[in-house]
């Protein structure tokens, strides 16, 4: 499966698994069969008019030119990969080659669909800094997209060029896998969930006073009802088996019930890291890690996971950072009830010698930190209500368009801290690791 | 890399006020420009706002044009406010940018951040003998804008701004 070896002048094109182009020969299928259901004596009543002839001749012309289009599309597309690069050239009419380089690549995601999964291919999916969408190559046989992501992420992280061909899958030692039983517990005792359901029992229950036809509560329950359940299923089946491992790639991430997708973050990449704790998991202690990384926002690292073990995967992300408690975290002065009443108690900061750690929202916590190292800039901001109380609010934004906020602080405190934190993202970034990491040594 | 001078930046820990840093106003050729662009519109909304109520309404409505001339008035100070609000920094590691006289927003920007510097002058400012320079960061919230500078001062600034952000760029 694997490609030979290069040679150093040469750059071999390889080509997209043959089962390509029957990747969307389903949907033709598919709308053809959705109709036939939908419409099942129209259905019947066109059938019967077609002849036997008109039916044979219409398949004659449609299937091959199907078929010469996909295969030529699959002909004609190539990727390979150099000392500093990955190409893709693809295009039957319009020609389009893409030159992804490596040491830009923030992370490889390899999916599997449902059917892919049948037919032993999976796709891979690359993010690179400054492109919207991710550039995907699909489909490829299982077995070399493993070694395609291991030769990418290779080569990204600095190791020689010879030797990244055949270096194969990284080894990676498991972390931990989210049990099925505490994720489906965890999404029952999400707000959204509830808030959903109850609109979906309080509608109908305001509506059958006031109009007394079943039909009116059972079109409004059902969907809403069913949205809930849509949500909640959809993410279960999504973070169905969510397993970390490490490796020195990065953190992988497999997860999915019936879409398998295999994720890895390079360490040095993450912008931001949150925490997020709804008000009903924390009896139990439960917390979510959400991360961000400059290309893709809002990505998460772990669905639910306990406290103590969510700290010591975000230490593994964040080199060298420790999650602060939340006692550690100054509240902002009291006085800053009178500008956000009651709110103002969920909002906290602590800065720690790694990270710039922001925390707001009462009943569900969101602490947010980043290290100072990703700073792009950090600003200061004050409105008039705030400069009567003599409060100032500090923004720190990262390369993943995130702006973190530490609100309603004390205007002294604030003040120093934009000279600090200035300085600190300065000299943090100075010690930073470089870009390609296992090359620095 | 050690360029920055330690006694620039070692007296951050200070309180703030803007004391240590040398702070650089903008040209007054900007704040003329803006209260021309404000004569010529309020002109224009005077004479629009005095004659059309004054045609289809009856001769007392033209009393509406009294309305303009009273913005203008008010945005005659206040532009002179905003325009003294604004002020930049050039510090060892880092521009301090400060602006906004109800709403207040102090930035800062390490050089080692910058992605591109642009200097942009349109037809007006060139008139005025104006450009504006605007610092990019990786960061699309960062929204570092110097409005309008003398066109030889805009340069200077992109250049040692490019020259600085060279020597201590670091990646994303």
């Amino acid at each position: 499966m694997t490609a030979p070896p290069e040679a150093p002048e040469a750059v071999t094109e390889r080509r997209l698994h043959p089962v390509t182009p029957f990747r969307r020969a389903w949907a033709p299928v598919a709308v053809l069969a959705g109709w036939a259901v939908h419409d099942l004596d129209q259905a019947q009543r066109q059938l019967a008019r077609l002849t036997t002839t008109t039916l044979l001749l219409g398949l004659a012309v449609l299937i091959p030119a199907a078929a010469l289009y996909g295969f030529l599309t699959w002909w004609f597309t190539h990727y390979s990969v150099t000392d500093t690069e990955l190409r893709i050239r693809t295009g039957l009419f319009f020609r389009r080659t893409a030159h992804l380089r490596l040491e830009r690549i923030q992370a490889v995601d390899v999916t599997q669909p449902l059917l892919a999964r049948v037919a032993g291919v999976a796709k891979l999916r690359l993010d690179v800094v400054g492109t919207d969408k991710k550039d995907e190559l699909a489909f490829l046989g299982a077995g070399e997209a493993r070694s395609l992501r291991a030769e990418l992420l290779a080569r990204a992280a600095g190791i020689a060029p010879e030797a990244a061909a055949g270096v194969g899958e990284a080894p990676a030692r498991h972390l931990l896998r989210v049990p099925p039983g505490v994720l489906a517990v965890s999404l029952l005792l999400t707000g959204a969930t509830w808030g959903t359901l109850l609109a979906a029992v309080a509608v109908p229950a305001l509506l059958w006073p006031a109009t007394h036809s079943l039909w009116t509560v059972l079109a409004t329950a059902v969907p809403v009802a069913g949205a809930a359940g849509a949500r909640s299923v959809g993410r279960f089946v999504g973070e169905y088996d969510w397993t970390l491992a490490e490796s020195p790639d990065g953190l992988r991430i497999d997860r999915g019930l019936l879409d398998r997708t295999h994720e890895t973050v390079p360490p040095g990449r993450v912008q931001t890291v949150r925490i997020v704790e709804p008000l009903l998991w924390r009896r139990r202690g439960w917390v979510r890690v959400e991360l961000d990384v400059a290309g893709s926002a809002n990505s998460v690292l772990l669905p639910v996971a306990p406290r103590a073990i969510a700290e010591s995967v975000v230490a593994r992300v964040l080199p060298g950072a420790a999650v602060p408690p939340h006692a550690a975290l100054s509240r902002p002065p009291r006085r800053a009830g009178r500008r956000v009443p009651l709110w103002w108690r969920g909002y906290g900061l602590a800065v720690t010698p790694e990270v710039f750690a922001a925390r707001h929202g009462l009943l569900r916590r969101s602490l947010t930190l980043v290290p100072h190292a990703k700073v792009q800039s950090v600003r200061l901001t004050r409105g008039p209500w705030q400069r009567a109380l003599g409060l100032a609010d500090v923004r720190v934004d990262t390369g993943a368009n995130r702006t973190v906020t530490a609100r309603q602080r004390d205007a002294g405190e604030a003040a120093r801290l934009l000279r600090d934190q200035a300085e600190r993202s300065r000299t943090g970034r100075r010690d930073a690791g470089p870009d390609r990491w296992l090359a620095g040594g | 890399m050690e360029t920055g001078s330690p006694h620039d930046t070692g007296t951050t820990g200070t309180p703030a006020g803007g004391a240590e840093p040398v702070w650089t106003g903008l040209p007054r050729g900007l704040l003329r420009m803006r209260r021309m662009l404000l004569v010529v519109w309020t002109g224009l909304a005077t004479v629009a706002a005095g004659v059309l109520p004054g045609l289809f309404a009856g001769p007392a409505w033209a009393a509406f044009a009294l309305l303009p001339p009273a913005g203008l008035a008010w945005g005659w100070v206040m532009l002179e406010r905003n325009w003294r609000s604004w002020r930049y920094a050039e510090r060892a590691d880092d521009l301090l940018l400060t602006r906004g006289v109800l709403w207040r927003e102090e930035t800062v920007v390490p050089y080692g951040r910058m992605q591109l510097v642009e200097v942009t002058s349109g037809p007006v400012e060139r008139y005025f003998g104006l450009a504006g320079v605007q610092l990019h960061t990786a960061a699309a919230a960062t929204d570092a804008t110097i409005p309008g500078l003398d066109p030889a001062e805009a340069e200077r600034l992109r250049d040692r701004l490019t020259e600085l952000g060279e020597a201590r760029s670091a990646g994303l």
